[in-house]
């Protein structure tokens, strides 16, 4: 039989339906994915081994983003570490700011001012707010959904950017806390604008939630597509939304208690079935909690100093010890674990990555289901590289 | 009813698509060249040397060649020189002067920890971001001469931190002076018990 008699299209004559060409029938197909995609996030490339389109094996490889974080934070002053923080995760820098403020608090025994607390408060919800909005976003652009969620919420994003550039200078990099508090009080008018905001982030809220939630085409996507379950998440140390997806009742705001949490009242909205729309569900629901702290916070926050007057900036030097300082990041635990020796610099600067150790678990989520799905599985982890590679 | 979702969906785009016409809080594109956002006062990109005469900017430098700020630098842009001779600060008093004083505004990453650190206020953030160059090894290492921007200038970009500034050095001159008058008056020239131009002048960190 000729080639030119048999057409891809047409069925082989016979019982059974053959490949284009036979002697790739049932051989396995490796291919490499990333690093230079968009839909990886970044310079993330994933190994995957498929059957048809089936993934058998998927190795994740990483890297190419190192910068050689922490050595850099060995290496330099507690104070030229902050603004570094900024660009692990370079969405959140005002979590991660906060987390290495809290681990050096932690190990020089500083207090921090309550209005100082509150705005720490008011930017991480603002930080959740801004990230959860864009992850939605960037999951249905990985979905295919080309654009109008992203841009929605890049138009929302925006609104939270001018906040911090007003407040901070930077829109990304905010460099924002200091050890004892925070750099600078919010400027006139700031705080009503961020009560106008947060006032305001539940009505796109609805009409984000109009467009996407009940939409059949993102229900047919992410349904039953990449499950974690619970006692996986537990042992990979997976943190964040995706382990509240799995139905794991953890929330370091309500574990630990850090900063004033304690007085807010908000819940720890948990999925089902661990599955890509139970992770999408799960960050729209915290941001609903999340506008109610923002709006307890903007409303009880108090007047006074945003620094510890005791705090030094210059020759800054930590007494000898250990500590851990962590906070529940819009993508989980984000922490900071630091040994000083006394001198100006940490003896030993380390990072726990909530979007590195979530990643972990992606050749489980992914096994089974197709390429277009390991796409929206991995959009659904919500990484940045910044913060994977370091 | 299946599809009732993607119709609900697409009513959104829809009233969208309508409201980015007339409506402000759905249409936030500024047409950049021609049109421009106003800066908030926060706004920070380079740094910049702050001096205290227009006429001579770079004679009448605030800073002093201390150092801090290369030291405290995260990336280690700034390259500073000190200078072989004294000249007298807007005090009147003999100070070193930065003979070469550079910034590599390549390597900045805008983080203002050199301006929180110095203990002179002569350092400052500025708001110019349109500083694209030609040449890319030297055409973004500035020098003194381009970094050196009057404190008028200053007063422009941030007039409240500027405010705050030049109220604290106004502050200080004024102890200066007491401080000199009660030397002239004591009829044993004993030493002061600290020298004010070596103290830092900001005894906590900048609240602003």
């Amino acid at each position: 039989m000729s080639v030119a008699e048999v057409s891809p299209l047409s069925p082989a004559p016979g019982s059974r339906v053959r490949a284009v060409r036979d002697q790739f029938h049932g051989d396995l197909l490796e291919i490499s994915m990333g690093p230079h995609h968009p839909s990886t996030h970044g310079v993330f490339r994933m190994v995957v081994t498929l059957d048809g389109e089936i993934v058998v094996k998927l190795k994740p490889v990483f890297g190419y983003l190192h910068r050689n974080h922490e050595k850099i934070g060995e290496n330099t002053t507690y104070l030229a570490s902050m603004p570094y923080t900024d660009r692990l995760d370079y969405l959140c820098s005002m979590t991660n700011n906060w987390a290495y403020a809290l681990a050096v608090e932690k190990l020089s025994g500083q207090t921090v001012p309550e209005r100082a607390e509150y705005l720490r408060i008011i930017l991480a919800e603002l930080t959740r707010l801004l990230n959860h909005t864009c992850l939605a976003g960037f999951l249905l652009q990985d979905g295919g959904c080309s654009g109008t969620p992203l841009m929605y919420a890049f138009r929302e994003r925006e609104k939270i950017l001018d906040l911090f550039e007003a407040l901070s200078g930077s829109r990304m990099m905010c460099n924002y806390q200091r050890f004892g508090g925070c750099r600078v009080d919010a400027p006139p008018g700031w705080l009503e604008a961020a009560r106008a905001l947060a006032d305001n982030y539940g009505r796109f809220l609805d009409e984000y939630e109009e467009l996407l939630t009940g939409n059949e085409i993102l229900m047919a996507r992410t349904q039953g597509i990449g499950r974690l379950p619970a006692r996986l998440a537990v042992s990979a140390g997976v943190t964040g939304p995706m382990l509240r997806a799995a139905g794991v009742a953890y929330d370091i705001r309500k574990v630990d208690g850090y900063g004033l949490y304690p007085r807010f009242g908000f819940r720890v909205p948990l999925g089902d079935h661990g599955d890509t729309y139970d992770r999408y569900m799960v960050r729209v629901l915290e941001m609903r909690e999340s506008i109610k702290i923002l709006q307890q916070a903007l409303r009880d926050i108090p007047a006074g100093p945003v620094m510890d007057p005791k705090a030094r900036l210059r020759g800054f030097r930590a007494k000898p010890g250990e500590a851990y300082g962590r906070i529940e990041g819009p993508k989980g635990e984000i922490g900071f674990y630091l040994i000083s020796e006394g001198g100006p610099n940490p003896y030993r600067y380390r990072v726990r990555p909530p979007s590195f150790i979530n990643l972990t678990v992606l050749e489980d989520l992914c096994l089974g289901h197709t390429v277009a799905d390991t796409i929206v599985i991995l959009g659904s982890i919500d990484i940045v590289l910044g913060e994977v590679d370091r | 009813m299946l599809g009732s979702g993607l119709l609900q969906g697409l009513a959104v785009t829809a009233k969208n698509f309508v409201g980015s016409f007339h409506d402000p809080a759905r249409f936030v594109t500024t047409q950049y060249p021609e049109e421009r956002t106003a800066l908030p006062e926060a706004y920070r990109n380079f740094p910049f040397l702050v001096s205290e005469s227009a006429d001579d900017p770079i004679g009448t430098l605030r800073c002093v060649a201390c150092q801090i700020c290369e030291k405290e630098c995260p990336p280690q842009c700034i390259y500073i020189e000190k200078s072989k001779d004294k000249k007298p600060d807007a005090n009147g008093k003999m100070q070193i002067y930065p003979a070469v004083f550079d910034i590599d505004i390549a390597v900045c990453m805008s983080c203002q920890i050199c301006v929180e650190v110095c203990p002179f206020d002569a350092i400052e953030m500025d708001q110019v971001f349109e500083i694209a160059a030609t040449d890319r090894f030297t055409g973004l290492i500035l020098d003194r001469g381009a970094l050196a921007k009057p404190n008028r200038y200053f007063h422009k970009i941030h007039p409240q931190q500027a405010a705050d500034v030049d109220e604290r050095l106004a502050a200080e001159r004024v102890a200066i002076g007491k401080k000199a008058q009660a030397a002239a008056k004591a009829a044993v020239p004993a030493p002061p018990p600290a020298e004010p131009g070596s103290q830092p002048r900001k005894a906590a960190p900048p609240a602003a």
